[in-house]
């Protein structure tokens, strides 16, 4: 059953092969990469289920035992992130195929998109520090090449900034993981878990904290470090936004998650205020920010700062009950982002703009797609029963559990900025009337016939957000389940040390 | 040594940062490539290098012995030093290759004259000069840019 876990990272490097193999022929590449990303999503739905009957899996590479082999691990959480990151990852292919051209695809897009994929799965499952900096290169180096495929001018000019602060996150945590070696000796995090409480010197670890907090920060988008994902994120095709917003981001939020759970909970007046200020900070000046733009991806760009803001509350609430909204959040928030981009391409396809002034008349013209983009924009505004709203429901009590006034209030905000954001979208972007159209009529058709297939992954999507709302309990349950492995890092030290620690 | 080596490690931080201040590309790429050189000193610095001496042992197992002799200075930092240059050669080899195919696409190196020329005011500085809307470039032959002219 162990073996499992490897499959996540040998899927989509082998898909990525054969891709490659295949590389002048885009039918055949397209048949290999849905094919490939149904088996991880097979294969990821299996290791699911193992983890939620047989507790937490671990292997050691080699038979070396931990902390000197490389560790790979799933508990709940790793678990529930690699099942939606094969999901994001299985219907951005569908998209992409109808949304992203000849020219890109030519140009590897596909391999690309299964190296991506391997880097997150291997973030998600590496159970050492310095793995994972080698997974997040493995994830950075193949989002670099697919945000600046095609070589747009709008594209490398976001593409720059991506890139620079994006390297500049992972030298900070190359930093930090060189001095943590220094400090205690070890990087395997059961070890360092282990170590770092037993570590006498407060001082150095808070600032070990510190540097982490900056480096994953960086790639969460959390604020102020997460300029360079409003400035970035609307330039490539659609597809590739939707993966990007879909994951991404995730991927920091799920290593603040584990690092300020695990290693650094020894000072959380400290630390975890810090995060909680960030938090607040995030949530409120996304919102708002949001607020100003006209672009629908600046939009949820802007969106996707305001949700990593209340993800990193959670965090740095640190209750049972918080944390497991963090984890549900992430379940619902992987597949919303993803589908919001993906809507916003099929917009983008039939008016040729993503530009709120641009789109408009579609309930009356398209009403399946607005009732897609409905369902969307509810989960996205926490209207319940819809699932952005178990979590935020989970988050605010928490906060208020606390007392502190001011996070309340941040809160409360930022939802209702959200809302209200949400709203404007769905006035002037779906229930307005139509703008008087720019386009040929001949080429209409044709977008109006690859629009049609871009809206079955995005149907499918939605069809998900509508499960997680009938099924919020069970989907609580979990992430409560989840929380309590988070919360209890003996249960993960003894699965990877063995039962002598 | 290691005091020697702290200060080369914090000169190569000042340095990059310096560098990444800078408007330049350029500039800014080669000041991340001294940042990451910092930090990979760093980890070395973390294996210890000064206790390699009279009384300390490389960690290689003598000759007739059956495991390695304490006291040895550990061998782990130089492994994932390796990893990680390897890996900030290939991050500098694609950086080197955007800021190329910008200077290409744009003619500018500065930053701040990158920005798009429909979002915001027209740059005012000097070397704005040369900046190439969109729809020109795409209308001059390839040879005729200002990028490829100067950059081959």
């Amino acid at each position: 059953m162990e073996n499992l876990l490897v499959l996540p990272i040998v899927i989509p490097l082998v898909t990525a092969g054969f891709c490659l193999l295949a590389s002048r022929r885009i039918r055949l590449q397209r048949s290999l990469s849905l094919f490939g990303m149904v088996a991880l999503t097979i294969a990821t739905l299996a290791l699911f289920d193992a983890v939620r009957s047989e507790g937490i899996l671990v292997i050691q590479a080699g038979a070396w035992p931990a902390p000197y082999g490389i560790t790979l691990v799933a508990d709940r959480l790793s678990a529930m992130m690699l099942l939606l990151s094969a999901i994001a990852g299985l219907a951005v292919t569908a998209y992409a195929g109808w949304s992203v051209g000849e020219r890109r695809e030519r140009f590897h897009f596909y391999p690309l998109l299964h190296v991506l994929l391997l880097g997150i799965s291997g973030s998600f499952l590496t159970g050492d520090l310095f793995n994972l900096y080698v997974c997040f290169e493995v994830m950075l180096m193949a989002s670099f090449v697919l945000l600046c495929l095609g070589g747009e001018r709008a594209q490398l000019e976001g593409g720059v900034k991506y890139v620079i602060l994006n390297l500049i996150s992972s030298a900070i945590f190359l930093t930090a993981t060189g001095l943590l070696y220094g400090a205690v000796g070890t990087l395997n995090m059961a070890d360092l878990s282990v170590r770092i409480a037993q570590y006498e010197n407060r001082e150095v670890i808070n600032s070990l904290a510190m540097l982490f907090l900056v480096a994953f920060g960086l790639k969460a988008a959390l604020f102020p470090f997460a300029f360079w994902l409003p400035a970035s994120y609307h330039t490539p095709p659609f597809a590739v936004s939707a993966i990007f917003a879909g994951l991404l981001t995730k991927v920091g939020v799920y290593a603040l998650l584990r690092v300020f759970t695990m290693l650094f909970v020894g000072d959380p007046d400290f630390t975890h205020t810090v995060i909680g200020i960030l938090a607040a900070a995030s949530m409120v000046f996304g919102a708002l920010a949001a607020l100003s733009q006209k672009d629908i991806r600046r939009v949820f760009a802007f969106q996707i700062m305001s949700t990593v803001g209340f993800m990193a509350l959670g965090i740095a609430l640190g209750t049972p009950l918080a944390i497991a909204a963090v984890v549900f959040y992430l379940a619902q928030d992987v597949i919303l982002k993803c589908n919001l981009f993906m809507l916003g391409g099929v917009a983008d396809k039939l008016r040729g703009s993503g530009n709120l002034d641009k789109l408009g008349g579609f309930w009356k013209t398209k009403p399946f797609f607005s009732i897609l983009f409905l369902i969307s924009l509810l989960t996205l505004a926490g209207v319940p029963p819809l699932p952005g709203f178990w979590p935020k429901l989970a988050l605010l009590r928490s906060t208020i559990e606390t007392g502190e006034g001011v996070l309340v209030a941040a809160v409360v905000l930022a939802a209702f900025l959200t809302l209200f954001s949400s709203i404007r979208i769905w006035s002037g972007g779906i229930w307005r009337d139509a703008p008087p159209p720019d386009l040929e009529p001949t080429d209409l058709a044709e977008r109006e016939k690859d629009a049609r297939w871009m809206m079955v992954p995005a149907a499918g999507l939605s069809g998900l957000l509508l499960a997680y709302a009938l099924a919020a309990g069970p989907v609580f349950d979990y992430a409560e389940a989840a929380a309590d492995q988070l919360l209890n890092p003996q249960v993960y030290v003894q699965a990877v040390l063995g039962e002598g620690n | 040594m290691v005091t020697w080596l702290a200060m080369l490690i914090g000169g190569l931080y000042a340095a990059g940062f310096y560098l990444m201040l800078r408007r330049s590309l350029i500039k800014i790429i080669l000041g991340l490539a001294i940042f990451a050189h910092g930090a990979n000193l760093m980890i070395l610095a973390a294996g210890n290098p000064r206790r390699v001496d009279v009384d300390v042992k490389i960690p290689i197992v003598p000759e007739g012995a059956e495991q390695l002799l304490q006291p040895y200075a550990d061998p782990l930092p130089q492994a994932l030093v390796l990893t990680a240059i390897v890996i900030g050669f290939g991050l500098q080899a694609f950086t080197l290759a955007l800021a190329k195919s910008v200077y290409d696409r744009m003619g500018v190196d500065d930053v701040d004259a990158m920005r798009d020329p429909d979002l915001t005011e027209p740059p005012t500085r000097r070397d704005a000069q040369e900046l190439v809307s969109h729809e020109e470039l795409d209308s001059v032959a390839p040879a005729a840019l200002p990028g490829t002219a100067v950059g081959s």
